[in-house]
């Protein structure tokens, strides 16, 4: 028998977010794993090393797989160029964004700063906005009508998370919003969690942005050639396809409205050189449950913790397994979704359960 | 209590550089104890979300949110980092007989 699609409401000015905090769910108590202080000092100290020679080898990357794109540019070897190039611009960005924005990738401030905004623009995320959308995401992770950082809603929208490999859906929604704020307007959800103090800056970089752009958008035209935008710009949109592949492994499919962070992210096992593009984000129950510890600390936490959690995908294939059948499912019915098993000696989550059931 | 200074715990008990929560009635605050083996105490909520700082990380005189990595200067209380916007309430902090109080006057 069909089952009735009841889609949810998951803007952030609707019913469900009036029903979030009054089921407690707003800003409430998270489940901690116990780990001993002395610990988890160790592992949320802070260093530079790390992330300056990360950064210098991505930028690297990016300026010798650039060259050679503009030097084969009409010919098809530009084509694997401008992949590696665009991929490096628009998914590789993803990370540094995220690591730079809670301020844990280097131990300096004005360095997270610095690669943050540089990251921002080539990921096309606006800076202010997305720091204060990825506050509201550890708030209130995956709690409908509270996480405005929901990308799988139920039930899924499969085109469009397949228009995500080229950034098709939220790059023009990022755009359209990059202009309200030229006009110093801010969308109605946005200013449910950005602090009016912070509008100004809102409106200051989406202006420099739009100047960015329009020059160089100005130098294509000037020399009758799409090259500039190839590098610059666009590919925020062609090089999206792997900031996809790994973003949705986070919590696609799994629980809503739970406190228990092992129950909606995964973590999933990656090789080094993955590991390195993605700057360790695939220990995504770590980080959310500890987000002061650094990238280069989470194959040490996942260690101390992973008795604790749900066994951990032994790679992309293990979670998509998972993940494609789950989006399928919940197409078709949006109460479905992936039940994580903990291991026997681990802390029970029954509180937890209790409201993604009742849901 | 006199003149509202309240034993939270013995000086021992915090460690160089780090923080403790101490729960008095229903106000909780966090103890500090730096590198120079100073000691403070503010507020223990972060002044953001409802999180409590003792679980947090200090990094010289900073005290770094763990839920979102808000920071504030403990020995002033000043929001230095957003999401943090709005400073903490400080408390004096005195030790005698190797026990640390802290002087919590109402409100």
């Amino acid at each position: 028998m069909p089952v009735a699609i009841n889609k949810r409401d998951y803007s952030l000015i609707g019913e469900e977010t009036k029903r979030a905090e009054e089921r407690g769910l707003a800003a409430a108590q998270w489940y901690a794993s116990p780990i001993p202080r002395k610990r988890m000092k160790e592992l949320m100290q802070r260093k530079d090393g790390p992330a300056i020679f990360h950064t210098l080898l991505w930028f690297s990357l990016l300026i010798i797989t650039g060259y050679i794109a503009y030097r084969t540019w009409g010919t098809w070897w530009c084509v694997p160029a401008f992949i590696a190039y665009g991929t490096l611009y628009g998914s590789v960005s993803d990370s540094r964004w995220h690591e730079c924005g809670h301020g844990t990738a280097f131990k300096t401030p004005w360095m997270n700063d610095v690669v943050y905004n540089i990251a921002s623009f080539m990921v096309l995320r606006q800076p202010t906005t997305w720091r204060w959308s990825h506050t509201r995401h550890h708030s209130d992770t995956i709690i409908v009508g509270r996480d405005p950082e929901i990308g799988a809603p139920r039930p899924p929208d499969l085109l469009g998370m397949e228009m995500g490999i080229f950034s098709l859906k939220s790059g023009p929604r990022e755009l359209r919003k990059l202009f309200l704020h030229v006009f110093g307007k801010l969308d109605p959800e946005e200013a449910t969690f950005i602090p009016e103090a912070e509008h100004g800056k809102v409106f200051l970089t989406a202006r420099i942005w739009v100047l960015i752009y329009a020059a160089v958008i100005a130098l294509a035209i000037a020399r009758h050639t799409i090259l500039p935008l190839l590098f610059i710009g666009l590919p925020s949109f062609y090089g999206a396809w792997l900031l996809i592949v790994f973003g949705v492994t986070q919590h696609a499919g799994l629980a809503e409205d739970v406190l228990d962070h092992r129950l909606n992210c995964r973590t999933v096992y990656m090789n080094p050189v993955l590991r390195y593009l993605y700057w360790n984000m695939n220990y995504h129950v770590e980080h959310h449950m500890f987000p002061m510890v650094p990238y280069h600390a989470l194959p040490a936490l996942h260690a101390e913790m992973k008795d604790d959690t749900p066994t951990p995908y032994s790679g992309l294939w293990d979670a998509y397994s998972e993940i494609l059948p789950a989006l399928w499912k919940q197409s078709k019915d949006p109460t479905y979704f992936v039940r994580r098993q903990l291991p026997p000696h681990a802390t029970p989550y029954p509180a937890s359960m209790a409201a993604a059931e009742s849901a | 209590m006199s003149q509202g200074w309240i034993k939270a715990c013995d000086a021992g008990e915090i460690e160089m550089e780090d923080v403790l929560r101490f729960d008095y009635e229903d106000r909780t605050f966090a103890l500090y104890r730096t590198k120079d083996n100073k000691f403070y105490a503010t507020d223990g909520l972060c002044t953001h979300g409802n999180v409590h700082l003792a679980t947090g990380f200090v990094m010289d005189n900073i005290i770094e949110c763990p839920k979102h990595n808000g920071q504030f200067d403990f020995t002033s209380g000043k929001a230095k980092r957003i999401p943090a916007c709005i400073d903490l309430r400080t408390y004096p902090v005195k030790i005698e007989n190797d026990g640390v109080f802290i002087q919590i006057s109402e409100g």
